[in-house]
């Protein structure tokens, strides 16, 4: 037994000394196995914040429905449901890609292909970050969500929009159709800014054509066709023209949709933003010790460029899960 | 792992990353397919596009640990160590996923007791005198 040890802490000498018992559990090397299992926990944090969205999505009778919130691509070009999340998809997937290809240049004790592929999946992971940047400026300068105020609404009742005089217009909405609540704008001109963007927020919400202006709109207050409440939010108004829970004829206002959807949207894609993001910072110190010949020293097949390829593809791993439960489900 | 040649390796991930990429497109044009977006005659139900989804999120997610972190190739105790684990989130789905939709019945309900829309289900051979059940 004893001589058995001997022998064996011998042969892996080279491997480091971090098993002092010799045998390695599992084959793998303790940083490895202990990324693994680093990322086993950090499983368990995203399936808890992703299972506690689909519990309280299923504690509501009503959701914004994704492909009407998520419909916008750069370029003001609106109306476009997953197309903007796809691309994200597949720079995130193709990261990963380059990432492979970086361990494996390392296996061959390959410097200048590690660094090359691995500059490639600091890119990808920046252009993911650029884009997530862009989705959250959407939906927060344009859009008007936050972490507390949900614009986005589905109706649970059919009805009739109002016009400017309070009468029923020709604008008729069913149960499960989405709307957007906008906000009145409160730059200088203290009008709806009149210029390409304005209507931008429509993308697609089928409660609003660009002829529906909000200069009508001073502030805060109840008018004929809307109720704007403090903070600028216009509620339209409706006639209810057939409900589960209400009389036919009442005049009701749109309300802001299920408050934990803002709260829920921004946490986890700003968890997993910030997992990204410090993949990033650790690809680029790995990518430093790359270049100068640290793990050249090391002669372990670049068993770093290993590990954080491991974090990499976690990372990417989750965003599988949050591209299925956000915007596919 | 270093069961294959450098050559094979690369070609190897390169399908992989392929096929991925192939699944996430197939995807996508599902999801339009069944919501409607891509033609206005076709729709399938929630539970189809959604199980198409899951069942294709699965498999990426498979093709990712399996290739691209080299799940394959570990020995059988370290993945069991890793992967056997997970299959906690199992109960703990269904289990949230329960809580979720009772809480959206007891919501309603609170909803109904208050606007006077529920009526109270009495048994047959009883009635409700100063707000208790009585037997007759």
């Amino acid at each position: 037994m004893a001589t058995d040890t001997l022998e064996h802490t011998d042969v892996s000498h080279d491997q480091g000394s971090d098993w002092s018992g010799g045998n390695e559990p599992f084959k793998a090397s303790y940083g490895k196995l202990m990324m693994w299992y680093f990322l086993l926990s950090d499983a368990f944090t995203f399936s808890g914040f992703l299972i506690a969205y689909g519990a309280l999505r299923f504690s509501m009778p009503s959701w914004p429905i994704p492909d009407k919130v998520f419909s916008s691509i750069p370029g003001g070009i609106h109306g476009k449901p997953l197309y903007f999340v796809t691309f994200m998809t597949f720079v995130l997937l193709f990261s990963s890609f380059t990432m492979v290809r970086a361990v494996q240049e390392g296996h061959r004790e390959n410097k200048s292909g590690v660094i090359k592929w691995m500059l490639l999946t600091v890119i990808g992971g920046l252009g993911f970050l650029s884009c997530q940047a862009w989705e959250w400026t959407t939906l927060i300068a344009k859009e008007h969500a936050s972490v507390t105020t949900n614009p986005f609404g589905t109706h649970t009742e059919s009805g009739v929009y109002l016009d400017a005089k309070g009468n029923p217009s020709d604008e008729v909405f069913n149960p499960d159709d989405s709307y957007l609540i906008h906000k009145i704008s409160n730059d200088a001109h203290g009008a709806h800014d009149a210029h390409g963007d304005s209507h931008a927020d429509d993308h697609g919400h089928d409660a609003h054509d660009d002829g529906h202006g909000h200069a009508s709109y001073a502030g805060p207050g109840d008018y004929p066709d809307a109720f704007v409440d403090e903070r600028g939010y216009i509620h339209r108004k409706y006639k209810i023209l057939n409900s589960d829970t209400r009389e036919a004829g009442i005049i009701a206002h749109e309300e802001f949709g299920p408050k934990a959807f803002g709260a829920l949207f921004f946490f986890i894609t700003g968890f997993h933003g910030f997992h990204v993001f410090s993949g990033v910072v650790f690809l680029l110190i790995i990518l430093l010790n790359v270049w100068t010949g640290l793990y050249v020293e090391r002669k372990n097949g670049y068993e770093m460029v290993e590990k954080i390829g491991l974090y990499w593809h976690f990372v990417d791993l989750v965003w599988i899960f949050v591209f299925l439960v956000f915007y596919l489900l | 792992m270093g069961h294959q040649s450098y050559e094979d390796s690369v070609k190897l991930v390169t399908k992989t990353i392929l096929l991925l990429g192939a699944i996430t497109l197939f995807e996508v044009f599902f999801a339009l397919l069944g919501k409607g977006y891509i033609s206005d005659s076709v729709h399938f139900p929630l539970w189809v596009v959604g199980g198409v989804m899951i069942a294709l999120s699965l498999v990426k997610a498979y093709y990712i640990v399996y290739e691209f972190m080299h799940m394959k190739y570990e020995v059988p105790g370290m993945v069991k160590s890793v992967v056997l684990p997970t299959l906690l989130l199992v109960w703990a789905i269904i289990a949230f996923f329960w809580e979720g939709s009772d809480w959206k019945k007891r919501r309603s309900l609170i909803d109904d007791k208050n606007t006077g829309r529920y009526e109270q289900q009495v048994p047959q051979g009883f009635l409700i005198l100063d707000n208790q059940t009585k037997k007759i």
